[in-house]
C-alpha cells in the first residue's frame, strides 16, 4: 500500500506550520518507500498531490477549543469530518473538511485517508510553533510513522 | 419605537482568511458599515528590514497562499526599479506567463469553489458538485491549469520560490513548455465555457459609480507594468504612488484604509481593470466579453465573477501567445547591481492593484518597505456597496440579508488573509 503523509499550513503564521514541520521531522527519521508533500494555502492542491496514492495521511492545524497541542485522529474515508474536530481555519480559502467533501463527492478520495487535527494556540504572523504545539508534531511525526509502517507490513 | 434586531454570524465562508463584517441597523437606516481587519501585513514589513533586497520575493510570496506571484512580481519590479535596472525580452515575457498562471487559479478558485455557489443557492460548491459535477470539474481543470504554470516556471505551485530580481533562477526545459501549451488550449475551451456559464447566473440590481483604479500599459491589458489610471482622471507613474494614494487609520480597525487624497475611495480589482483595460484585452476575450453581453465598464459589483472569467480567458490567449512566441533567455536573469535608492513596484494581483515601496541601502540591505495590499485599498468600497445594498433590503428577513450581505463582500474575492486573519460577520438591528 503506497503511503503518503501531507503537511498542510504556512511556514510563517505561528501554529499554522504545523503540517509543515511535522514533516520536516519526518524526513529525518521515515523510510524511504513513504512519500511527504506539503501543501501551503490550497487545500485544492490536494487532489491532485494525493492523486494515485492508496494510504494518505494529512497534517493540519485545527481549533476546536481543546488545549493548545490536542492531536486528534480521524479516519476520513468513509465519513466526513465531523464537529468535533473544529475547524482547520489557518490562512487556507477552501476549508480542508471542504476540501475533502468535495474530492468525495467527485469520487477522488484516495482509497484510505486518514486526518491528523492538531489543536493551535496562535497564528501570529513570523513566530514558530507554540511550545504545545512544537511539542504535538515531535510526538505526531513519530505516531504517524509507526502507523505508515504498520500498514505496510 | 426603537426597532432593535441582531444578526450575528461567526464566520464568514467563502472568504479567504477571516476578519470582522459588523452592520448596524437603527430603525430601519443603515447607520455604520465596518469591515474589521486585524492584521496588515506589517509583521512582513518589519520583518523585511535589514535582510537582503534579492530575499524579498520569497518573504512577500508568504503573504499569501493564493496570490504569491503577485507579492513577487511587485517585489522584483520595486528591486529593479532601485537599481536603475529594467528586464525585458524574454524574461519579461516569461514574467507575463507566470503572472497568467496566477490569474487562471485565483479566478478559477473564486469563481467555481467560493462565488458561483452564491448565485446557484447552493451553500458550498461541495453541494454544487452533487448535482453538477463535470462543472465543479472543469472549474478544477481550469485552476489546475493555471498551477501547471506557475508550477513549472515557478518552480512549484505553492509559494513558489524560482523568481529573482532579475529574472529567474532556472528556465525550464523547452519541453515543458509544449506540454503547457497543451494545456492551455483544453483551458482556453474550459474558460469559454465558464463564461457562458456565469453569464446565465441572475445578479442583484446593484450599480456603483465607483472611481476605478488600475495599471494601464499602453500595448497590454496590464499585469506587471503600467501607469496607474483611475476613470476620473489620474494618471501616474507608480513612484508617484504616496502622493496621491494616502492610508488612513480608522479606529475600528487596525488596518489602514486606502484612499485618493483628495477624494477619497476607490475601486480596484477585475473590475477596475476591465473598465480601463478592455480595448486590450485579447481578441478572443473582448469578443467574448461582448457575447457576454458586457459593456465597456460593468458598475454592479455582483458581476464581478463574469469579468472575472472574461479576464481567464484573456489569460488563457496571453499565455497561450507567450508560448507561441518563446524565445529562450540566453541567461536565467539579469545582473542587478545594488545600488543605494528607493524603488517602487505596482502590478496587478487577482484582486487589483498591489503596490510596494523599498528603500535599500548600498549595500543592498533593506531599510523600509511598504506593501499596499488590494483588498485594504478595497475595504473602505467593500463597507460604502454595504450601505448602499443593504438600505433597500432592510425589510428581508436576517438570514437573507445576511447571506446576501456575505455575497456583497465576497464580489471583492477580498484575500483577507493578505491583511488579516479572521472575519466575523454581526449585522445589527437596533
Amino acid at each position: 500500500m503506497s503511503g503518503l503523509v501531507i503537511g498542510i499550513g504556512n511556514p510563517d503564521r505561528g501554529d499554522d506550520a504545523l503540517g509543515i514541520e511535522v514533516i520536516a521531522r519526518m524526513r529525518e527519521s521515515v523510510d524511504d518507500d513513504v512519500r511527504l508533500a506539503t501543501v501551503g494555502g490550497d487545500t485544492l492542491a490536494l487532489f491532485d498531490c494525493w492523486h494515485g496514492a492508496t494510504c494518505v495521511h494529512v497534517v493540519d492545524a485545527m481549533q476546536s477549543g481543546a488545549a493548545p497541542g490536542t492531536v486528534r485522529r480521524f479516519d476520513a474515508t468513509d465519513d466526513a469530518v465531523g464537529a468535533e474536530l473544529g475547524s482547520f481555519v489557518s490562512t487556507h480559502a477552501f476549508d480542508l473538511a471542504d476540501a475533502i467533501e468535495l474530492a468525495r463527492t467527485l469520487g477522488r478520495l484516495p482509497e484510505r485517508l486518514v486526518v491528523w487535527g492538531v489543536e493551535a494556540r496562535e497564528f501570529a504572523h513570523g513566530h514558530g510553533l507554540s511550545a504545545p504545539v512544537a511539542r504535538a508534531a515531535d510526538d505526531l511525526a513519530k505516531t504517524i510513522a509507526e502507523e505508515c509502517a504498520y500498514t505496510r507490513r | 419605537m426603537s426597532e432593535r434586531r441582531t444578526i450575528k454570524v461567526d464566520y464568514l465562508a467563502r472568504v479567504e482568511g477571516e476578519g470582522a463584517l459588523d452592520v448596524l441597523i437603527e430603525n430601519g437606516i443603515v447607520q455604520d458599515v465596518k469591515l474589521k481587519i486585524f492584521e496588515p501585513p506589517r509583521f512582513f514589513e518589519a520583518f523585511l528590514r535589514g535582510r537582503s533586497y534579492s530575499e524579498a520575493p520569497d518573504i512577500t510570496a508568504r503573504i499569501c497562499g493564493i496570490c504569491p506571484v503577485a507579492y513577487q512580481m511587485s517585489a522584483v519590479h520595486a528591486m529593479e526599479d532601485a537599481c536603475g535596472v529594467r528586464v525585458d525580452g524574454p524574461l519579461r515575457a516569461l514574467r507575463r506567463l507566470l503572472y497568467c498562471g496566477e490569474w487562471i487559479e485565483s479566478h478559477a478558485l473564486h469563481v467555481y469553489m467560493l462565488h458561483a455557489p452564491d448565485f446557484l443557492g447552493r451553500h458550498s460548491v461541495v453541494e454544487l458538485a452533487k448535482d453538477h459535477p463535470e462543472v465543479v470539474e472543469r472549474g478544477l481543470r481550469l485552476k489546475k491549469a493555471g498551477n501547471a504554470i506557475v508550477a513549472l516556471l515557478g518552480g512549484r505551485e505553492i509559494h513558489p520560490i524560482n523568481v529573482r530580481v532579475g529574472g529567474f533562477y532556472k528556465i525550464p526545459p523547452s519541453d515543458e513548455f509544449d506540454a503547457l501549451a497543451r494545456q492551455l488550449e483544453i483551458a482556453l475551451e474550459d474558460a469559454h465555457a465558464t463564461l457562458s456559464w456565469v453569464t446565465t447566473f441572475d445578479f442583484p440590481d446593484f450599480e456603483v459609480d465607483y472611481e476605478f483604479v488600475a495599471l494601464r500599459h499602453p500595448d497590454e491589458y496590464p499585469f506587471n507594468e503600467g501607469r496607474i489610471v483611475s476613470s476620473h482622471g489620474v494618471d501616474i507613474a507608480a513612484q508617484d504612488y504616496h502622493e496621491h494614494f494616502e492610508e488612513v487609520h480608522v479606529e475600528h480597525s487596525t488596518a489602514l484604509h486606502c484612499r485618493l487624497k483628495d477624494r477619497g475611495f476607490y475601486h480596484v480589482g477585475p473590475l477596475a481593470r476591465y473598465a480601463l483595460n478592455s480595448d486590450k484585452l485579447s481578441p478572443g476575450a473582448k469578443q467574448a466579453a461582448t457575447r457576454a453581453g458586457l459593456d465597456h465598464v460593468c458598475t454592479n459589483p455582483f458581476r464581478s465573477i463574469v469579468v472575472r472569467a472574461v479576464e481567464t480567458i484573456h489569460a488563457c490567449e496571453e499565455a497561450l501567445r507567450v508560448l507561441a512566441n518563446l524565445e529562450r533567455p540566453d541567461r536565467p536573469y539579469v545582473d542587478v547591481p545594488v545600488r543605494a535608492a528607493t524603488g517602487y513596484g505596482a502590478t496587478e494581483a487577482p484582486r487589483g492593484l498591489l503596490h510596494h515601496t523599498y528603500r535599500i541601502g548600498a549595500d543592498g540591505s533593506i531599510e523600509s518597505a511598504r506593501i499596499i495590499p488590494p483588498t485594504s485599498q478595497n475595504q473602505a468600497t467593500i463597507e460604502d456597496d454595504l450601505r448602499r445594498f443593504v438600505a433597500p433590503r432592510i425589510a428581508l428577513p436576517d438570514d437573507q440579508l445576511q447571506w446576501q450581505c456575505e455575497q456583497a463582500v465576497r464580489n471583492y474575492d477580498p484575500c483577507i488573509s493578505c491583511s488579516t486573519h479572521f472575519l466575523k460577520l454581526n449585522v445589527v438591528r437596533r
